[in-house]
């Protein structure tokens, strides 16, 4: 229990997907104007992360490592290299099953993240955190923790940085710097902060 | 756009219309891979070849793809791209590969390759889409390149890994700014050069969204 609770609290903080490692900057800069959609793209990500990481992980340990497919005969086949298309495919289609079922079963939570879920797909962070999952071999369970608070650690920076912007607003900021450079300079400032975090060994 | 010349398709993203800094697209990668020039480098040739060819098999299949599925059609297209390169840098550069890390296969995911093949390479012909694929595949590479420079030559005081600035641990003079090689300096430097940008060319500066009232009380004599 205790290994899982230091990997959710390395994953929010100190390996911080988006003021960390950088991913997702596309939607995170983007889609951080306002405080509500940032917490409904947050909102998103955490359950696309929560249930993709570890269909990944359930993928490449029983189909795609060198040697997974003993049981069919094939010891020695190692289709590692198909990794990217599969785990980019089996996130575009858990985003589409996802938008589907919510939409049947819970419109109400469907209309609130409107045209967010699509959006999803092309995010890295989910990417991402496939990839980490593999290259740093996590078990089946380690796989939805990771998961998880991969995808809070994500929706925390988004509505951290959605707050700055909306008081920012109303601050005379240079003509040039108006807008995106201005938002890359307090998303630094925000990754600074957050590297003190990084001094923490769990 | 369908009648504009080559010469506008390859050069226009380059400073104009630049990928990071006006379309906000792929910026996850410029951030992550600045740190040395060596990498960096690498990454941009990565980055324009699978962007060039992802605009050139798209468009060539553009009249066949349903509308309706030409998302995962896309995708499909630029994940393979990323596997042939992913490929032939472990099996030719190494190194750098396991630099890069899990940043070659973000490529699949990056807004550039995907924005470009959604919005330019399915309403253009392939010799267009090729042209418009190098362009912003070298607008993302020369704001890559420039912070690149910075971040090493302050940071490590080196380029290309030779030492131009022998730094003080190995008897030199230059004391490195060990913050240039974190990564929040990269933001700054993106920040910064957006400004240097948007000064030179002023119809790219965003409109406020808020505006200050100018200060009009009469002072209280």
């Amino acid at each position: 229990m205790e290994h899982y609770i230091s990997l959710i609290l390395k994953a929010v903080f100190v390996e911080n997907m988006a003021l960390a490692f950088f991913l997702g900057m596309c939607t995170f800069l983007a889609i951080s104007k306002k405080i509500e959609a940032a917490v409904g793209l947050g909102i998103a990500v955490v359950v696309v992360l929560t249930v993709t990481v570890p269909v990944n992980n359930l993928l490449y340990n029983s189909i795609l490592r060198e040697g997974a497919l003993e049981w069919a005969g094939l010891s020695n086949v190692d289709l590692s290299f198909l990794g990217l298309l599969t785990y980019i495919g089996v996130i575009a289609a858990i985003v589409q099953i996802m938008e589907m079922v919510l939409d049947k079963y819970i419109p109400a939570l469907y209309a609130a993240l409107g045209v967010f879920l699509p959006l999803i797909t092309v995010n890295c962070a989910i990417l991402g955190a496939s990839l980490f999952m593999v290259e740093r071999d996590y078990t089946f369970g380690e796989s939805v923790v990771y998961g998880f608070g991969a995808g809070l650690g994500w929706a925390l920076a988004i509505v951290a940085l959605a707050g700055i912007r909306e008081k920012l607003k109303y601050s005379d900021v240079p003509h040039g710097l108006r807008g995106l450079g201005i938002t890359f300079i307090t998303v630094g400032l925000m990754s600074l902060g957050f590297m003190s975090f990084s001094g923490i060994s769990l | 756009m369908a009648d504009a010349s080559a010469k506008q398709v390859l050069f226009e993203p380059i400073f104009s219309n630049n990928p990071i800094a006006l379309q906000i697209l792929g910026i996850c990668s410029a951030l992550a891979v600045t740190t040395s020039m060596n990498v960096t480098l690498v990454m941009c040739m990565a980055v324009i070849s699978v962007t060039a060819f992802s605009n050139l098999a798209v468009s060539l299949v553009r009249a066949q793809i349903p509308g309706s599925i030409r998302i995962i059609v896309q995708m499909t297209i630029i994940a393979s791209l990323v596997i042939v390169v992913d490929q032939i840098l472990k099996a030719y550069a190494y190194e750098i590969s396991k630099q890069l890390s899990v940043f070659v296969g973000l490529i699949i995911t990056n807004c550039i390759v995907m924005g470009r093949a959604e919005g330019f390479a399915m309403k253009n012909g392939p010799w267009l889409s090729f042209l418009d694929g190098i362009g912003n595949g070298l607008g993302y590479s020369v704001l890559l390149i420039f912070v690149a420079f910075f971040r090493e030559l302050l940071g490590a005081g080196s380029l290309f890994g030779v030492s131009l600035m022998p730094v003080v641990n190995e008897g030199g003079w230059y004391v490195p700014n060990g913050l240039l090689l974190l990564p929040p300096s990269a933001f700054f430097i993106i920040g910064l050069a957006i400004w240097g940008l948007r000064t030179w060319k002023p119809e790219q500066v965003e409109e406020p969204d808020y505006k200050m009232s100018r200060h009009t009380a009469k002072e209280a004599f």
